[in-house]
């Protein structure tokens, strides 16, 4: 059971190297955002995954049902969803600003542009 | 041309239908899966349907700037203002079973309210968002009098120091 | 009694006002609302810090629901002086940021510049007044999401990209925040920090919770700029607007740096956080490469306020370093530090405001000569950089002793003589600039003196610099008694 049981912490293992590495390797601004995107939703299925009970059914109160899944993770994960919609305007709002003051979205293009001093 | 007549009668059909049950997802929180957030987003991607079909001035005339700009506030306002009520009719910070005659009713009043400011206020921030984004052009941000002409004149001679 | 319900309104109040501030859009009232809104949550920090120093912790039931089951508001003397840290500053620097805003920003959309800044407030201050490891996340991405509009709306159009790159940096930072809090869940099933602490000790030997420990410490040393992961940092305090600058350097990473305290110090005890997980040893060797690596690329920069920035950088250092030293001395020390920098660097960014409201420009060469043209403004960066330095008199002194005298108790006397090395390198950027101001010859333009609605919050800042460092006294007594709250020794 040890190794293929868990499978729902390899999945957000690998979401979440895969996001990392999108963020820190593509130099296109919009990939960014997808791999910041991608980062946050493997913590997403981090917390929904442990709150489910085995056994159990859905957390909303129905007859002849005695045991439920944990609603608390699902109401966290409803909040840092938001976070991360909210976060993800913001920052195409801001890529949208760059390309019309740099012509570009491309980080090292905006940085010949803008030496960073 | 076929595309266009099958994009607008489908559209037609289909608004009204995703806005109803924007409305059902939104009140059905306290039942099922739903409530606020999500009902708003869905509200929210109906008016963008039909921003996407039918164009950014019509929908600009169906639901003008000045009216998104004031529900955002006022969501976020009746959820903190749910909050104040409670702890103006004696209980902690949105102790909802104060608010009615029962605490289960309180309770009751208390969710559904807090989800109507959080509905209202995403379903008009999406449909700000995709304003912003869609109705974007360089030369806005240089000449004011391109952008939304209603209020911004009264507003920058008001400012006038 | 409405005093019950100060930790609540504490947060309410800017959470309210924002909204109103989208809804009338002068910018009078805007800037009249924020201005209010932030001196009533002032007052109210100054209440609860009262309460909490003279009858002890107060707790707040959100919603009504008991303890580990709701959310819950907890005020003790960590908790309020940081809160009367950030609503004192955000009310002073308002006072300043309407000229300031208004110059930089122009006349349209200012209300939203407002409703951000009152976001920024309410995610910093429910940071802080929070009793609940999940409602620290919240908090901590409404003031973060805030900061990053508040940054983006700088002059330069590099403050685009400073924004962008603090947006990523900071969303990865929060999103560690949010795995170790989740795994914290995991293993003790509770988010209530004073529960949190109670379970933590049965499952510490776990990997799981030996995770969540690096995750946090991570996330919370990105969000408050310790050495190596302080990139974001200089960029963002460059290209902000000055009132903006003034703001976040003197809250935004005291606000972390106190979460720092709070999660390894009061969730993980203590002996798990330094003992067992040699948190100290790492926060040691990060703050003093901090200090010195941060002070000498200060001393090189041309660009004055980029000078302050890497410069604030190093004094996270100090703060750090407090912190590692774990004793009650260090850990009042780095409290002592946090109110007093705030002070310094609130006072120097608003300097630099003022010369750059007249001036237009930051470079070290465009200074030249504004010691005689401007003289208020330049003395008051010079007795900021003197505070800064750690001159005898100024608050910058105080906490300098306190973390000399913390390394000198375990008789780590190389660490004092580091601490007054670094002294040195800071004197070495303060005095270019007062070279620049006063030695070089003025260029031929007119330049006036700082408008008076510029001058009087920055001098009210420089006169709260002389005056906590001449009488220290109160502000040592909540540093210590903060301390000793900390270490579960009162």
């Amino acid at each position: 059971m040890t190794y293929i049981g868990l499978y729902n912490y390899w999945i957000v293992f690998l979401l979440m190297m895969t996001g990392l590495y999108v963020v820190i390797v593509s130099t296109n601004l919009i990939k960014k955002i997808i791999g910041l995107n991608i980062f946050q939703t493997s913590v997403f299925i981090l917390y929904i995954s442990i709150g489910k009970v085995a056994g159990g059914t859905a957390p909303i109160l129905a007859e002849g049902y005695k045991i439920y899944s944990n609603p608390l993770p699902h109401v966290l994960i409803l909040t840092a969803i938001v976070v991360g919609v909210a976060t993800t305007a913001l920052g195409l709002a801001l890529i949208v600003r760059i390309h019309s003051e740099y012509g570009s979205v491309d980080e090292e293009k905006i940085y010949q542009n803008d030496p960073v001093d | 041309m076929e595309h266009h007549i099958v994009l607008r009668v489908v559209a037609k059909s289909f608004i009204p239908v995703i806005l109803l049950f924007a409305l059902y997802v939104q009140f059905h929180g306290d039942y099922g899966p739903g409530g606020g957030f999500q009902a708003g987003v869905i509200f929210g991607s109906g008016i963008i349907l039909y921003a996407l079909i039918f164009g950014l001035q019509t929908t600009k005339k169906v639901l003008p700037q000045s009216i998104i700009h004031h529900m955002t506030g006022i969501g976020v306002l009746l959820y903190a203002g749910i909050g104040v009520l409670s702890l103006i009719r004696g209980g902690n910070f949105l102790d909802y079973s104060v608010l009615g005659a029962t605490p289960a009713a309180g309770q009751h009043i208390g969710i559904m309210l807090i989800e109507l400011g959080v509905g209202v206020t995403v379903a008009f921030v999406m449909v700000s968002l995709f304003y912003s984004f869609a109705g974007y052009r360089q030369k806005d941000l240089d000449d004011p009098a391109a952008e939304d002409d209603d209020e911004q004149d009264s507003i920058e001679k008001s400012d006038q120091q | 009694m409405i005093s019950t319900h100060f930790p609540v309104l504490q947060v309410a109040l800017p959470l309210l006002a924002a909204p109103a501030c989208v809804v009338f859009r002068q910018a009078t009232v805007t800037w009249l609302l924020a201005l209010s809104v932030s001196c009533i949550s002032f007052l109210i920090s100054i209440s609860l810090l009262w309460q909490a120093y003279s009858t002890g912790e107060i707790r707040y039931e959100l919603g009504g629901w008991a303890a580990p089951w709701g959310i819950e508001y907890k005020v003790d003397v960590v908790n309020a002086f940081v809160l009367v840290i950030v609503s004192g500053m955000s009310s002073v620097v308002l006072v300043y940021a309407r000229e300031s805003l208004r110059y930089e920003l122009g006349i349209r959309r200012i209300h939203l510049a407002y409703t951000g800044w009152l976001l920024c407030l309410t995610g910093l201050l429910g940071i802080t007044v929070t009793g609940d490891a999940f409602n620290v996340f919240v908090f901590l991405e409404i003031s973060s999401l805030s900061s990053y509009l508040l940054i983006s709306l700088g002059p330069d159009r590099r403050a685009l990209t400073a924004a962008f790159q603090y947006l990523v940096m900071g969303t990865i930072g929060a999103t560690f925040i949010l795995i170790g809090v989740g795994l914290l869940y995991m293993m003790t099933g509770t988010l209530n920090m004073a529960d949190l602490s109670e379970r933590i000790p049965a499952v510490s030997h776990t990997t799981t919770v030996h995770a969540a420990f690096a995750f946090l410490a991570l996330g919370i040393a990105l969000k408050a700029a310790v050495f190596p992961l302080h990139y974001w940092l200089p960029n963002a305090y460059t290209y902000a607007p000055s009132a903006v600058t003034a703001f976040m350097a003197a809250s935004a990473t005291k606000v972390s740096i106190y979460l720092l305290l709070r999660f390894f110090f009061d969730i993980f005890s203590e002996s798990f956080s330094l003992r067992t997980m040699r948190l100290n040893e790492i926060l040691l060797i990060m703050g003093v490469v901090a200090i010195f690596s941060m002070s000498l690329v200060a001393i090189y920069q041309h660009n004055v306020k980029r000078m302050l920035a890497y410069s604030s950088v190093a004094q996270v250092g100090y703060m750090v370093l407090g912190i590692g030293l774990a004793s009650p001395t260090g850990i009042t020390a780095a409290i002592l530090h946090l109110f007093n920098h705030a002070l310094m660097k609130g006072a120097l960014f608003m300097a630099l405001g003022c010369m750059f409201y007249r001036i237009k420009s930051l470079e070290l060469n465009d200074l030249a000569g504004i010691g005689r043209t401007m003289p208020w403004t330049t003395m008051a960066f010079v007795v900021g950089g003197l505070s800064l330095i750690g001159v005898p008199l100024t608050v910058g002194f105080v906490s300098k002793w306190y973390l000399i005298l913390a390394a000198l108790e375990r008789d780590w006397w190389w660490l004092a003589v580091l601490v007054v090395a670094s002294s040195l390198l800071a004197v070495v950027y303060i005095w270019r600039v007062v070279e620049a101001a006063y030695f070089k010859p003025a260029p031929n333009t007119e330049v006036n003196e700082a408008p008076l609605s510029l001058l009087i919050p920055t001098w009210l800042l420089i006169v709260a610099n002389v005056y906590f460092g001449i009488n220290a006294q109160l502000t040592i007594d909540f540093a210590s008694v903060a301390a000793a709250d900390l270490l579960g020794l009162r």
